[in-house]
């Protein structure tokens, strides 16, 4: 019965489009939701601005609204009026919208196939982690540190952001639970693959906020990954948990004193989902756009502008150096293999159905 | 305010220390507005004073946040929109609202005290609630009919530019019709009854009479509904959509997401424009008070 | 007789008619005219900004997605005792199994799952759980007997024959029930109930139906006698186990109404238990406290604003006026300039190693590992939003100080006071309307707050406001935001009208 109505949808979405490109119907304004900063320029700079050159009469509007994603989906939809058309999520928030019918199902045949002749799906492989997600990027969030003020024994475990006195001062971590409990647990003695069995049990959601309160009044919570290169360059904080390339960034591109570590870093993905119920001719220009920016050379080309792993098997060959520095970017992935020595995988099908709960638990534990 | 050649040390020693605290305080209040305009020619991407600037080294400062600011397809289109949204919601509340201060001045206007609250309540209510409501509201708008239900309209407002307008011009509203009661308090009805002796219709006494009087009550009240359309942010993130995003969104966004100095530049072409339109508005009072034949005092 | 009633009757005006009548006539006519030229805006004002409130505010004690999601459900649970500690009978699962195939037919479940997780957290996960596996419930067994039986019973076509019968419909109330709520589902979703395969829950409500002895007419005649009989409660249970815990039903019960009191309970920190509203535990209480927290708050900036308005405004006012003037522009000045540009240069001077803290350690007030903590607390919302207030009350101060007459303190120090007792008892008295004034505008202004704390309140110098934001955009938690806002909008309004009695709307004065 599923099968038949994705098969259906399918269907319906082939004759649509291939009648929408027929005709030029293609709309030509598009609305793109991202994370805004280095990664959103990573965007800009691999694929969008490319594409304006081709297609000179299509006008790209930006929403910096990612973080908020799943809830101005849901509230677009109760109230059915659509504004996005493309929108970039990690992939248990994709998880979510997909379950919740908010992100429309992906026949990943219309999709570029890779350089070397494989189909898409093949090619994206394990990072389709819902039939709604089109992945980009496998990034990790880690922790930088302020390397001129941890003294001459810089942080070499993720524990070092419970070690309030080893390294004292402020630490910035994101105004979410995803991470923080894993990371709680995690320097609270729990078995790395134990740690979810022991998050959906309403103990372990205590000892995670238990370890938690011993550094609440040390935390400033973040809620845009940018916050934290900025605090770190401030020097208000002493360490912060952020996005792998957007560290990255800040070191190589700024010049900033700064450190991170690679240990138990969460290793995700991040793509694109596309909102339920876009009108024909909004979706085709999506497809459309879609075609070209998740291609083998336009996700290897946006390596060089921020360090994030491109999710095409065949897209990591072609890596090479940094736009403007020419350094060389593979070293600098959460993939590289002298990275991940210590992966944290973050279970997104967790986090899809105990985000709601955990996110009410945070938020009270938060306000208290 | 000076201090008689009289006065004792005591007088003295208390007069000088409450100048110094009120110098204190006016420093407090222009502190933050002195701050951004250097940091907005930071050569860095942070928003901190770094070695550089303190030194005044020339190495230290750019233009580079302006030069974004202007060539930025973003910042263009947003301030494209708030010069698209501004006036027109200025529009709509002066013509509005001018209207209904004049028949507000009339006396004998039944239940004036409740329209009043009613007009001025859009300053009143927190913006969070006006925005929410605006946003769910606008997004299927209705009619009420009593014993019937609700009307539903075959359109939508949220996320489009007429839902922003409305909305900004709902704002300024109560701006309005306090700057123009304010001037028709002031303003001597026997001229218009003059007028109307003199066979002038209501119409001509309107704009040949009673307009140039409140002109600048007037003005100052769409200078006031202008600048809360153009500084709103908090209504603008729930009823707009990244399609009409206007100058406030966009720095919302670029505090919170992106954190990056243009909105520095930004806020210092505003700073300037504010400071030309306050020296508007006290170059009209002025005008008034001569119009009015009150001598400046 | 005539004459003289006359003589002593109405005066008359030029047209004959009695003076009176006319000038009431007059007056009604000006009147009529005053409330034309009032109505466009009155009417303007009404559909574009209090309809929309009110639309909002009856979000607080709107439930419909209960009983429109479970309708079965609800009923069914209706016989069940909450108090018997024990998860509902079989048959509410019958019922329940329905509801949720076609909620998650629909995706509803999960939004529903939210709902309730507002009421009771754990269930967003147990009903998200259940719905990747409600469609792999054992209840197959069901559709392959029927299509052994007869290769009629796979056919759409045949089905929808079958339950537009009458006869058929009544014979099989559960079943024309299920197959009803499918085919409203398809229709919503533009799919065609004649194409698509019919689901294992209509079969399971077909079997039920045969095995209580119905003897439909038309359709093939089927013995269900020896089938086995596969229980819903376990198959929901295998799935997750919580859906044996009494709790969750209990508060899907007390939550199946249309309308429901439960946001305006949360919004005070009551929680629904079986026995009713009763206060929540000691670390949930959150609203009551940050209620508090903003009043408190909001008066702290009123008083500072009155500290620091003060003498601002009292200088203005014996100041030659165009010394004013131009003062005046620095007061008007932030009054004009962006509000996210102040609180973000706010950002730049009061961060630990902004501005201010290099100052007071360079004049060395302050160490340097000492560093004042302002901003990202409560400290960074007080002073920026002093900042943004004062000028609110600096205007009103301004406009009575400048009413006060001069000679009344010249009269107290003539006849001995001295300069602190003449400010004391003769002067400040005579302001303390600009003071009144002032400070409910401030206060009013402040407490409903939400940019400035948001941006530099960190974690415990947030107001209500941002509790009301994140549950419309983060949580999602409409009710509650609607609920909190109705406290608010009730404390703002309460103020406003006194406000007006005291001061008067009228009386609000912008600018000189």
């Amino acid at each position: 019965m599923k099968l038949t109505k994705v098969l259906m949808a399918t269907s319906a979405l082939t004759v649509g489009a291939g009648a929408a490109f027929a005709d030029g119907h293609m709309a030509s304004d598009m609305t793109i939701v991202s994370w805004g900063g280095a990664y959103q320029n990573s965007q800009l700079k691999a694929y969008v601005e490319p594409y304006l050159e081709a297609n000179p009469d299509v006008n790209i509007v930006w929403d910096e609204s990612s973080a908020e994603a799943v809830a101005k989906l849901r509230a677009m939809s109760e109230t059915g009026n659509i504004t996005w058309d493309l929108v970039d999520v990690e992939a248990a928030d994709s998880m979510r919208l997909c379950d919740e019918g908010l992100a429309m199902e992906v026949d990943y045949d219309q999709l570029a196939e890779g350089n070397d002749g494989s189909s898409a799906e093949d090619d994206f492989g394990d990072s389709i982690v819902s039939d709604c997600f089109i992945p980009q990027i496998v990034f990790s969030t880690t922790v930088g540190y302020r390397s001129d003020m941890v003294g001459d024994t810089p942080p070499e475990s993720i524990c070092a952001i419970f070690d309030t006195e080893m390294y004292p001062g402020k630490r910035a971590l994101n105004k979410r639970p995803l991470a923080n409990m894993e990371w709680a647990l995690l320097c609270d003695g729990v078995a790395k693959d134990d740690i979810y069995d022991v998050m959906a049990t309403e103990e372990g959601q205590e000892q995670a906020f238990a370890k938690l309160d011993t550094i609440k009044d040390d935390v400033i919570w973040w809620t845009a990954a940018a916050e934290t290169p900025q605090l770190l360059a401030d020097g208000e904080i002493v360490m912060g948990s952020t996005y792998n390339g957007r560290l990255f960034s800040a070191i190589a591109e700024q010049d900033q004193p700064i450190g991170m570590l690679w240990d138990a870093q969460m290793l995700d993905f991040d793509g694109w989902v596309i909102p339920e119920d876009l009108p024909e001719d909004r979706l085709a220009r999506v497809m459309d756009f879609l075609y070209f920016a998740t291609d083998t050379q336009r996700l290897a080309d946006q390596a060089a502008y921020i360090s994030y792993g491109p999710a095409r098997a065949s897209s990591a060959p072609l890596v090479g150096k940094h736009a403007e520095l020419g350094i060389e970017m593979a070293p600098h992935m959460p993939t590289d293999p002298a990275n991940s020595k210590n992966v944290f995988v973050t279970q997104y099908d967790f986090w899809a159905d105990y985000r709601d709960d955990l996110d009410a638990k945070f938020q009270a534990w938060l306000a208290n | 305010m000076a201090l008689p050649i009289y006065a004792s040390t005591t007088q003295r020693v208390w007069h000088y220390s409450y100048l110094t605290i009120c110098g204190l305080i006016f420093f407090f209040l222009i502190a933050p507005i002195l701050v951004i305009i250097p940091l907005s020619f930071n050569a860095q991407n942070f928003f901190t004073f770094t070695p550089e600037m303190l030194r005044f080294d020339p190495a230290g400062y750019s233009l580079k946040h302006y030069n974004d600011f202007f060539t930025n397809s973003d910042w263009q289109l947003a301030m494209k929109n708030s010069l698209k949204i501004a006036p027109v919601a200025t529009l709509i509340s002066v013509s509005l609202g001018t209207l209904a201060a004049i028949g507000l001045s009339q006396s004998h206007v039944p239940g004036r005290r409740a329209i009043m609250a009613t007009l001025i309540s859009p300053m009143i209510v927190p913006l969070i609630i006006s925005a929410t409501g605006m946003y769910f509201f606008y997004s299927n708008p209705y009619i009420p009919i009593p014993f019937y239900g609700k009307l539903y309209l075959p359109f939508t407002l949220t996320g489009e530019y007429w839902g922003v307008v409305l909305a900004h011009a709902a704002l300024g509203i109560p701006f309005v019709i306090i700057t123009v009661t304010a001037t028709l308090v002031g303003f001597d009805k026997s001229l218009t009854r003059a007028s109307a002796m003199m066979g002038a219709g209501p119409v001509r006494t309107f704009f040949r009479v009673q307009m140039p009087l409140i002109m600048p009550g007037v003005i100052s009240g769409a200078l006031f509904a202008f600048i809360t359309s153009f500084d709103e942010v908090v209504v603008v993130l729930f009823v707009g959509s990244a399609q009409n995003k206007t100058l406030p969104w966009q720095m919302f966004i670029g505090l919170r997401e992106q954190i990056s100095p243009t909105i520095l530049a930004a806020a210092t072409i505003l700073i300037t424009v504010s400071v030309i339109l306050l020296l508007v508005v006290e170059l009209l009072r002025r005008r008034s008070e001569r119009l009015r034949g009150m001598s400046p005092g | 007789m005539t004459d003289t009633t006359s003589q002593s009757g109405p005066m008359l005006a030029a047209d004959g008619t009695p003076l009176k009548k006319s000038l009431h006539r007059a007056q009604r006519r000006q009147k009529v005219r005053a409330l034309m030229l009032i109505a466009p805006l009155l009417l303007f004002i009404l559909v574009t900004f209090i309809a929309p409130i009110f639309d909002m505010l009856l979000r607080s004690v709107e439930n419909d997605i209960v009983p429109d999601t479970l309708p079965r459900t609800v009923v069914a649970l209706q016989d069940w005792d909450n108090a018997s500690g024990e998860a509902p009978d079989e048959e509410t699962f019958r019922a329940f199994y329905t509801d949720f195939a076609l909620a998650e037919e629909q995706k509803a479940h999960t939004r529903l799952g939210s709902r309730l997780n507002f009421e009771m957290s754990g269930i967003s996960s147990v009903f998200r759980s259940t719905g990747r596996d409600v469609g792999k419930f054992d209840t197959d067994y069901y559709t392959d007997q029927f299509v052994d039986a007869d290769e009629v019973y796979e056919d759409p076509v045949q089905w929808s024959e079958w339950m537009a019968d009458d006869g058929v419909a009544s014979a099989l109330p559960q079943t024309a029930d299920a197959y009803a709520g499918w085919v409203k589902v398809l229709n919503e979703e533009g799919d065609d109930p004649l194409d698509e395969d019919i689901p294992d829950f209509v079969y399971t409500a077909l079997y039920h139906d045969l095995a209580a002895g119905a003897n439909p007419p038309v359709l093939p005649s089927v013995d269900v006698s020896g089938w086995d009989d596969i229980s819903l409660k376990e198959q929901f249970i295998d799935s997750n186990e919580d859906w044996a815990d009494p709790d969750i039903w209990a508060t899907i019960k007390a939550f199946s109404g249309p309308y429901t009191a439960g946001y305006f309970a949360n919004s005070i920190d009551l929680q629904s238990t079986p026995e009713g509203f009763a206060q929540r535990d000691e670390d949930e209480r959150i609203y009551i406290k940050l209620f508090i927290r903003t009043m408190v708050m909001s008066l702290a900036i009123t008083g500072m604003c009155i500290l620091l308005g003060y003498p601002i405004a009292y200088l203005l006012s014996h100041l030659p006026a165009r010394k004013a003037n131009l003062l005046m522009i620095l007061v008007l000045l932030p009054f004009w300039t962006s509000l996210l540009v102040r609180t973000s240069a706010w950002k730049v001077l009061l961060q630990n190693q902004g501005v201010i803290n290099d100052i007071l350690v360079w004049i060395g007030i302050v160490s340097d590992d000492n560093r004042l903590a302002l901003i990202n607390n409560a400290n960074g919302t007080i002073i920026a939003m002093t900042h943004i207030l004062l000028p609110f009350m600096i205007l009103p101060l301004f406009s009575v100080m400048k009413t006060i007459n001069p000679s009344y303190v010249r009269a107290a120090k003539s006849m001995g006071a001295n300069d602190w007792t003449a400010f004391w008892r003769v002067y400040f008295p005579n302001s303390v309307p600009g003071i009144g004034a002032g400070s409910i505008l401030v206060f009013i202004l402040s407490i409903g707050y939400y940019i400035t704390p948001e941006l530099v309140g960190g974690v415990d110098g947030v107001f209500i406001s941002n509790r009301i934001a994140y549950h419309i955009s983060s949580s999602l938690n409409w009710g509650l935001a609607a609920a909190l806002g109705s406290i608010l909008l009730v404390l703002v309004l309460g103020l406003y009208y006194v406000y007006d009695r005291v001061v008067g709307i009228d009386n609000v004065k912008l600018g000189g």
